[in-house]
């Protein structure tokens, strides 16, 4: 285990170093000269070579990617191009507001498409069973911009159920009161797909062997679906859900936008605008890094769920 | 005796698509008393796991029909038709039921105590911790070594017979009245399964259980029943007592059935097939005891075609921080294979022998060792100068159903070999080719533009056998080539493969877990036991007089039968 453990995170140094050298080469050779992007229209050479210093752009390759390096050592990624922020507060407070969010989203959207996915797995080709697919079909059909526009105007200017848009300063008040449109819109709209994909992983473990065995000692059917069959189908759940936690990192820009919810969502596609170089790759260095923190957190999750798995 | 179960009349239907609906079971009735050993014998198809889900009341509920008239009565108590909260009182209790795979039929996330334990408390309103405890003093009396630890094991970390020993205490664990078993030892190894029958026979008698044994093999039957049903299509055949069934069979079918197996105490020179004695013209006796020479014992004249020189496989995993393990699948391994002879290389699961085809054929990368073929070294040829070999060397192997591509018509799957090595002059002279090779092995020509999924086992079985044949290999591996297949289907190949053998000149490397069939086909026997061979001789010595200890454990572990069993009793 603990061998496993060192492994792995000694495997992650040669990855980061790979991301970071992606990173360095597609900035360096593909983006563009920042410092034509930061003069702006009204510049003369004088001023561009000034901020080609400032920004380092005159040192060799080498010293440039000692720099990034260092950048992502100390986790310090300089200021914003755009607004002079430094990029560690710009993700530090941004990062909040779209957490709120999205990890409710993320834990109903889950829990609730199991339960759905179990129901109709146990009562499948039934009517019940085509009714649900179908509907799950035509929920997926639909564009997110449909639900918040709909949302927006029947659940909170009609009938005012919900704060058309805004965000507040506690984490109360923002949970209860300003995200819970979004996040019954992000829920609506997200589980469909997931009821469909969790239902055939139950559907597969439903004809396996050990399900027939168990009935056969005498258990009923909840006990069956619910602690056999369920347990088994987790694996490929886990899969499924982990894989989408590192995008958790960049927000979600249409529910952030429409909502005016000051998530990270709108820093990034307000960063790629802007070509606001700090931004984009503090947030691609901790995308990256977080996909690997997740992976193995995933195989140490699959460790706890199945006794088979061999870590190693 | 006091009659437990009573079923008469049962007929079920699986509904496949709007369209078809297909009759498994048609009016089956049988009785079950306390205490006895029913045997229920049939080929795949026959009806009889059927039969034994539906008296569990286990059948799948989407698609499945048991049609009106049809009763299962428990102790005088209808079943059919009884809501699925009174049948869970019976089932796991009154009635346990064990299964053909052990290691599929156990939920692989939980330990095999808690698997156990759950009956206990399902029906026994037990504690969980009285019940743990309970699944170790049951696991003790089937026979499981440390019980109190293996329980806290799981699945996978059993082998195949203490998984089926674990199947067996879950069973147990209800204190049940009848024990279904379902093909229980199909899976297993000769050794484990002779283990298994005789636990199943202990328990039985010390608990006075009554037990419903279904089986394919009827050798296995008559060595543990006390009544016999054989059932085939759906329909009981034949219903008699064990000496009835054995020494007097009455029907065509029957009688084929326990003629189709190869016999251990002579050779015929053809095995007989079912379709002789259902059509009314059994093959003389004479015929079936005409020995067939064997040959090969102690000739050297003829030239070895193949010749397999220190053959080793050795498989890496890592374990801890540098470490690794080293799993020696095949070692040190030498054989020479003569041209026109076949040669049979027996063991059980992990021996090894699978991994000795796959290496000369070098779908494994040799560790070590020279496979040569006319003299020359396969495994160190380049890809280029190895083509010719590859086509002069052919494999077959166990799973007819995972073995052909799904996506490609029969004569796909037959042309395409030909076309990469440049068999027949054009596509039309190749289609004739095909034509002749199905004709070959008993298939219509139609059989060209049909997929896999169109035809049973056996058919596939002949498929695979006539696209090994489209090269027209000098060598032919047979990997388990007869083991997925029904004793009557079984024997089909088996002469199929003995025919071509003498009309093109082929020599067989043929590889079985099964002793009966390896001595029925192969002149010279290699028995291999954990990567190793420890035995080699002509094939008609090894039965009469094994030299190794394995081999003659694993010679007394095949069931003989209701005649050995008598012969021994006496």
């Amino acid at each position: 285990m603990s061998a496993f453990l060192l492994r792995r995170l000694w495997q992650m140094v040669p990855t980061l170093f790979g991301v970071i050298l992606l990173v360095f080469v597609l900035f360096n050779f593909v983006g563009g000269d920042p410092a034509y992007l930061l003069a702006g229209k009204i510049s003369n050479p004088a001023q561009i070579e000034s901020i080609r210093n400032q920004l380092g752009l005159n040192e060799s390759y080498a010293v440039q990617l000692g720099i990034f390096i260092k950048q992502v050592v100390t986790a310090d990624f300089g200021s914003s191009w755009s607004t002079n922020e430094p990029v560690s507060q710009i993700i530090a407070t941004r990062i909040g507001p779209s957490l709120v969010v999205l990890i409710p989203i993320l834990v109903i959207e889950t829990v609730l498409a199991i339960l759905i996915a179990v129901l109709v797995a146990y009562v499948r080709s039934s009517l019940t069973d085509r009714a649900i697919m179908v509907a799950c079909t035509v929920a997926m059909s639909v564009s997110l911009l449909v639900y918040i526009i709909v949302g927006q105007y029947v659940l909170a200017y009609q009938f005012g159920w919900f704060p058309v848009q805004g965000w507040g300063e506690s984490l109360r008040e923002n949970l209860l009161k300003y995200a819970a449109l979004p996040v019954l819109l992000g829920v609506a709209v997200g589980i469909a797909p997931n009821v469909r994909l969790y239902r055939t992983f139950i559907l597969d473990e439903v004809n396996q062997d050990y399900v027939r065995t168990a009935r056969a000692k005498g258990l009923d059917e909840n006990t069956v679906m619910l602690k056999h069959v369920l347990r088994n189908a987790l694996i490929p759940i886990i899969t499924n859900l982990m894989a989408y936690l590192p995008a958790l990192l960049i927000g979600h820009f249409l529910i952030e936008r429409f909502f005016s919810i000051p998530g990270i969502g709108r820093e990034v596609i307000m960063a790629v605008e802007r070509s606001d170089f700090p931004v984009i790759k503090a947030i691609t260095i901790y995308v990256a890094i977080a996909t690997m923190v997740i992976n193995l957190l995933t195989d140490l999750l699959y460790k706890a769920v199945d006794p088979r798995v061999k870590l190693q | 005796m006091s009659e437990l179960l009573s079923v008469s009349h049962l007929r079920v239907s699986f509904r496949l698509d709007k369209a078809t609906t297909i009759e498994a079971v048609k009016g089956v009735s049988f009785t079950v008393s306390a205490g006895e050993t029913l045997a229920i014998v049939g080929e795949s198809g026959s009806g009889k796991s059927v039969t034994a889900l539906a008296i569990m009341g286990l059948l799948p509920k989407e698609n499945s029909n048991v049609a009106a008239g049809s009763s299962v009565r428990w102790q005088g108590r209808e079943l059919l038709g009884l809501p699925n909260r009174e049948l869970r009182t019976l089932r796991g209790s009154d009635i346990a039921m064990i299964f053909q795979d052990p290691m599929s039929s156990l939920n692989p996330l939980f330990t095999v105590g808690d698997q156990i334990a759950e009956v206990l408390v399902t029906h026994h309103e037990m504690t969980w911790k009285a019940a743990r405890k309970r699944a170790v003093a049951l696991l003790d009396e089937v026979g499981i070594p440390e019980p109190a630890q293996r329980a806290k094991l799981y699945p996978f970390q059993l082998s195949g017979g203490q998984q089926q020993r674990g199947m067996i205490a879950m069973a147990m664990a209800g204190e049940p009245k009848l024990l279904i078993a379902d093909e229980p030892t199909t899976a297993l190894d000769v050794t484990i399964q002779k283990q298994i029958i005789e636990l199943v026979n202990t328990l039985r008698e010390k608990r006075g259980m009554a037990v419903m044994w279904i089986s394919h093999d009827l050798a296995v039957v008559g060595e543990i029943a006390d009544r016999v049903i054989v059932m085939r299509h759906g329909e009981i055949r034949e219903t008699g007592t064990v000496a009835d069934i054995f020494t007097r069979p009455q029907d065509a079918y029957t009688q084929a059935l326990l003629q189709c197996h190869p016999p251990l105490d002579h050779r015929p020179r053809r095995l007989a097939v079912i379709d002789d004695f259902l059509e009314g013209k059994p093959p003389a006796i004479a015929l079936q005891r005409e020995a067939r020479p064997q040959v090969g014992a102690g000739e050297t004249a003829i030239a070895p075609i193949l010749e397999v020189r220190n053959l080793s496989k050795h498989f890496e995993f890592r374990e801890g921080l540098f470490g690794k393990r080293l799993l020696k699948a095949v070692d040190n391994v030498s054989f020479t294979l003569p041209k026109g002879r076949t040669v049979g290389l027996v063991g059980e699961s992990g021996s090894g022998k699978s991994t000795v085809g796959l290496t000369i054929m070098r779908l494994h990368q040799a560790t070590a060792g020279e496979v040569l073929f006319e003299g020359k070294n396969l495994l160190t040829m380049s890809a280029r100068e190895q083509m010719p070999y590859k086509r002069r060397i052919q494999i077959i192997f166990q799973n007819p159903y995972a073995s052909l591509n799904p996506r490609f018509v029969v004569g796909d799957i037959l042309l395409e070999p030909m076309r990469i090595h440049g068999i027949g002059a054009n596509e039309r002279e190749r289609e004739a080719l095909a034509r002749t090779l199905l004709d070959k092995v008993g298939l219509p020509a139609l059989t060209l533009r049909k997929y896999p999924h169109e035809f049973s086992g056996g058919q596939r079985q002949r498929i695979a056998i006539a696209r090994a044949l489209s090269l027209q290999p000098d060598v032919l591996i047979c990997d388990e080539s007869v083991s997925a297949l029904d004793v009557s289907v079984q024997a089909q190949v088996l002469n199929l493969l003995q025919d071509l053998r003498d009309e093109f000149g082929m020599s067989y490397l043929f590889i079985s877990h099964d002793l009966a069939v390896v001595k029925y086909i192969a002149d010279q026997v290699l028995v291999m036991h954990a990567g190793e061979i420890v035995e080699s001789a002509p094939s008609d010595d090894i039965y009469r007089n094994p030299q190794h200890a394995y081999t003659r454990n694993l010679l007394r572990a095949i069931p003989r039968g209701y005649a050995h069993k008598t012969l021994v009793a006496s």
